[in-house]
């Protein structure tokens, strides 16, 4: 039997009089590998910070205690002038966290990451690099869910494809659980499991085959075929 | 006494013989200027110098209600600082061009206030600050409010490296970062509380700021950027000193300090990392 990871009722979450999400109702069971699709403001990253308590909202969230929780930001507004190394961004959280110095290095030789790499001041970092140490940051401290917002959201496409490689892998050989955020449906399509739309009218839930139809992504995105032909090709 | 001839009267008592309780005031003094490197390395790094200012600019009403009482400066310009100190962590906590706004107004107004209720005969010092003696229980009570900023930032530098890179990611981790922002503001106010007998309510603050803008020009790495803003801090406190009483006999030595500091400033832009 699969665990209950987490367990969201009637959300709503609203900025002043605008309403971001109302009565989203969903589950996530350990292994899964969620994909949170829908157009630009119909609250998908919104939906990632309240799920963390990042952001105040109504409705029930509920965390089961087995789940350890690692996110990656769609990205992050640090200052490139930080004189700030990776090694000592990844020690900051592993001291915080109390976790053992075992911890941290197994992390780094998961990611491949080198000394030159550990030792470089996060300014120097390119997007891909950035987007890696992010994906370390959120893998320190052994989580067994992964919330992804938009991963690869400034990589060129070669740096995007391993990146969802490193995700593949995360859930096949670790069997972390997944909530990702992406516009790419064939991303989507690819690695999801189960699909949660997000749209102006109500939002939906299924496996991709049953979500990601001609008919669906016409009401969600008002171009079914482009989308439909490019996933078709997988 | 008009401020020319407060000055002037600062000037003749300038020509001071060292006793013990002017050595407690040049040993808190090198002790402040250890806790200004470190609080402001990360105030830096925190983007959060205009607020800082405001900060300290905040002890001048409460400094000039002292004077007016005739109590103790330090009790008046604490207690406003203290409450400079929850107002502008509200501002903080909101975001975009209005707490731009609403911090620009609060340091104009402080600094009206101020100005305005502070005797005329203890304006200059309230702002500029002067060298005076220093009793052991108060030079005591300084020491150990430099060591709890020490301690501060010492026991919280993993989470402020956290909250330094991305408060949301911190936040994501574990960390109270509305805590930690009001837990660094009150190190900070103590921090400007502390060097205000010599500094006054309009330089202290420099001091915080203007060492740490030099380590930042001269070091990539944090752990080297934080001793380079301490020890340019206390290059800038024993050279303002010097200069202050044995040269200029002058007892205000808060303007030589910051020029002094801001000399080290210039000379740093001349070798960047």
């Amino acid at each position: 039997m699969t665990d209950r990871l987490l367990s969201v009722r009637d959300l709503r979450v609203a900025f002043g009089n605008r309403v971001v999400l109302r009565d989203l109702s969903f589950e996530v069971y350990s292994g899964d590998c969620l994909a949170i699709i829908g157009p630009n403001g119909s609250g998908k990253t919104v939906l990632l910070k309240a799920l963390q308590h990042l952001i105040p909202y109504g409705g029930e969230i509920h965390w089961s205690p087995a789940a350890r929780v690692g996110y990656v930001p769609q990205s992050v507004a640090a200052d490139r002038q930080l004189p700030l190394r990776v090694s000592e961004l990844l020690t900051a959280k592993a001291q915080f966290l109390h976790l053992a110095d075992q911890e941290m290095e197994q992390d780094s030789s998961e990611l491949s990451l080198s000394p030159e790499f550990l030792n470089a001041g996060i300014g120097t970092l390119s997007g891909g690099q950035f987007q890696k140490v992010l994906i370390a940051f959120a893998l320190l401290g052994r989580p067994n869910l992964l919330l992804f917002d938009e991963p690869t959201a400034s990589l060129d496409e070669l740096s995007e494809e391993r990146i969802y490689e490193l995700v593949h892998e995360l859930q096949c050989q670790k069997g972390i659980t997944v909530i990702l955020v992406s516009h790419d449906l064939s991303v989507v399509y690819r690695y999801a499991n189960r699909v949660l739309c997000l749209s102006k009218g109500k939002p939906c839930m299924g496996p991709p085959k049953e979500i990601l139809t001609p008919q669906m992504l016409e009401e969600v995105y008002g171009a079914p075929s482009r989308f439909y032909g490019h996933i078709q090709e997988h | 006494m008009n401020k020319a001839r407060a000055f002037r009267s600062r000037k003749e008592e300038g020509s001071i013989s060292m006793d013990a309780s002017h050595s407690y005031a040049v040993l808190l003094a090198a002790f402040f200027a250890i806790a200004a490197g470190l609080v402001g390395s990360v105030a830096l790094m925190k983007r959060m110098v205009l607020a800082s200012d405001v900060i300290s600019h905040l002890a001048l009403p409460g400094l000039g209600i002292a004077y007016l009482l005739k109590t103790n400066p330090l009790v008046g310009g604490g207690a406003t600082l203290f409450l400079g100190t929850l107002l502008v962590w509200q501002l903080q906590k909101k975001t975009g061009l209005a707490t731009d706004a609403a911090i620009g107004v609060v340091f104009a107004a402080s600094l009206g206030i101020g100005a305005l209720i502070t005797p005329g005969e203890d304006l200059l010092e309230a702002l500029f600050g002067n060298f005076q003696k220093l009793s052991l229980v108060g030079f005591l009570l300084g020491a150990a409010a430099v060591v709890l900023v020490v301690l501060f930032v010492v026991q919280m530098k993993d989470r402020l490296i956290l909250d330094l890179f991305s408060p949301e990611l911190a936040a994501a981790t574990g960390v109270k970062v509305a805590r930690l922002d009001l837990g660094f503001l009150l190190v900070f106010s103590l921090t400007v509380l502390v060097g205000l007998r010599f500094m006054g309510a309009l330089l202290s603050s420099a001091l915080i700021i203007i060492p740490a803008a030099t380590a930042r020009q001269l070091t990539s790495r944090m752990a080297q950027f934080v001793v380079v803003a301490c020890a340019a801090s206390l290059v800038s406190v024993a050279a303002g000193f010097v200069i202050s009483t044995l040269i200029l006999k002058t007892t205000t030595v808060g303007p030589t300090i910051v020029i002094v500091s801001a000399l080290l400033f210039v000379l740093s832009l001349l070798k960047r990392k």
